[in-house]
Parts: C-alpha cells; structure tokens; sequence
C-alpha cells in the first residue's frame, strides 16, 4: 500500500513532515546557479561549526529542530534562517543562552 | 543480533512519529528486499534529543522497485531505489 499524506490507514493517520519531499508533485526546475553567501549567513555557519565541534550541537538535533518548524514559517524562511533558528533553540534548551539574552545582544547589536 | 538477512523480503512501517526520523514517506508502506547489512548505528532519534543514542540500531540498505514506489515511473522497468532504513522501521510481510 501506498503511504498517502493525511490518508487514514489501518496504522493511523501518515502526517507528512514539512521537510519530506519526495514524490510531491513541483513543474519548477531546481535552481542550480550558485551564490555568494551573504555576511551573516558565513556567521551562522561558523557558529554551527563551532557549537558542533565543542559537542554543543548535532547534526541529528538540528533537523529535529528544522523539521518541527510550523509548515507556513518553514516555507517563508531560507535555509541558513532555519539553521538561525536551530541554534538559537538548541542553545537556549542546552541552558548555554538564555532567550533574555539573545534578545538583550540582539537589540544592543540593533542599537549600535 | 540482525533481525533479517540479505535476501529476505521487507515491508516499511507506517508511522510519523513526532521528532526527527530518517524514513521518507514515499518509502512508508512499501515492500522491499534486504540488500546488504550495514551495521549497527547510533539510533539518530534519540541522538536528535541529546541522548546518546543506544541502544544501537542495525541498518539495512534495502532495495525497491521504482516502478511500484512511483505510479507514473517511465524509466526501465527493471531500475532499482536503493535506500538505508533502521531495523525498527522493518517488518516481515507476514507482519503487515
């Protein structure tokens, strides 16, 4: 059988993640041209990097993260604003930041 | 110890658990056959909460003909989907 997102089957209800792709039905090409990344984009990258390399964070934890994103902001972000948000949530539930101060840094850094 | 062997004929568990799981859904339901044994793994549902990831899972690449997975699939008829699925996410035929 045929595993079809919100069919009832005799193992319940398949809820497809906002993530999981395969198979749904797109006529728009893939775009393959490639782009600079922006500043705070390279940031964000350097900061997975780090979190990961001190144990702080995991491949496996970030997509829990991403894949909970509720579908209608998950489709209005682009990738490395996922990762933004991943981060922030994972080092907020490892109790390294608190969300206080994440706000307090980010409006002194708007302030300035 | 693996539950199945190379060879042996699988069918895809059904499910969305909530949290992070490797099993795409076009696969879900699907019947396949054990390709090759990969070893055991840290099990990346738990990993994806902190944990460490034990007990350890076995997985399984497990084949699949394109043409029972895609409904309007034009490619050969004999062309084969390769993909790696957790132990837990495997059942017998006999087990629906």
């Amino acid at each position: 059988m045929l595993a079809v997102d919100g069919v009832i089957s005799d193992m319940g209800a398949i809820m497809r993640g906002v993530h999981d792709r395969g198979g749904l039905p797109d006529d728009t090409p893939i775009n393959r041209e490639e782009h600079e990344m922006m500043d705070w984009e390279l940031r964000v990258d350097a900061m997975h990097a780090v979190l990961g390399n001190k144990g702080l964070r995991s491949t496996d934890q970030m997509r829990r993260v991403i894949e909970s994103i509720p579908k209608d902001q998950y489709e209005q972000m682009t990738y490395y604003e996922r990762w933004a948000f991943a981060l922030e949530t994972l080092v907020t539930e490892n109790e390294l930041l608190s969300a206080e101060e994440i706000d307090q840094k980010m409006s002194d850094i708007v302030g300035n | 110890m693996e539950r199945f062997k190379v060879g042996d004929t699988v069918k895809v568990r059904i499910d969305s658990p909530s949290g992070h799981y490797r099993t795409p859904i076009y696969i879900q339901g699907m019947t396949g056959v054990i390709e090759s044994v990969c070893g055991r793994f840290k099990n990346p549902e738990k990993l994806a909460y902190g944990h460490d990831g034990y007990p350890l899972e076995t997985l399984y690449t497990v084949e699949f003909i394109q043409r029972d997975l895609w409904p309007d699939y034009t490619g050969n008829i004999a062309d084969k989907l390769l993909i790696d699925i957790y132990e837990h996410w495997l059942n017998t035929i006999n087990e629906g």
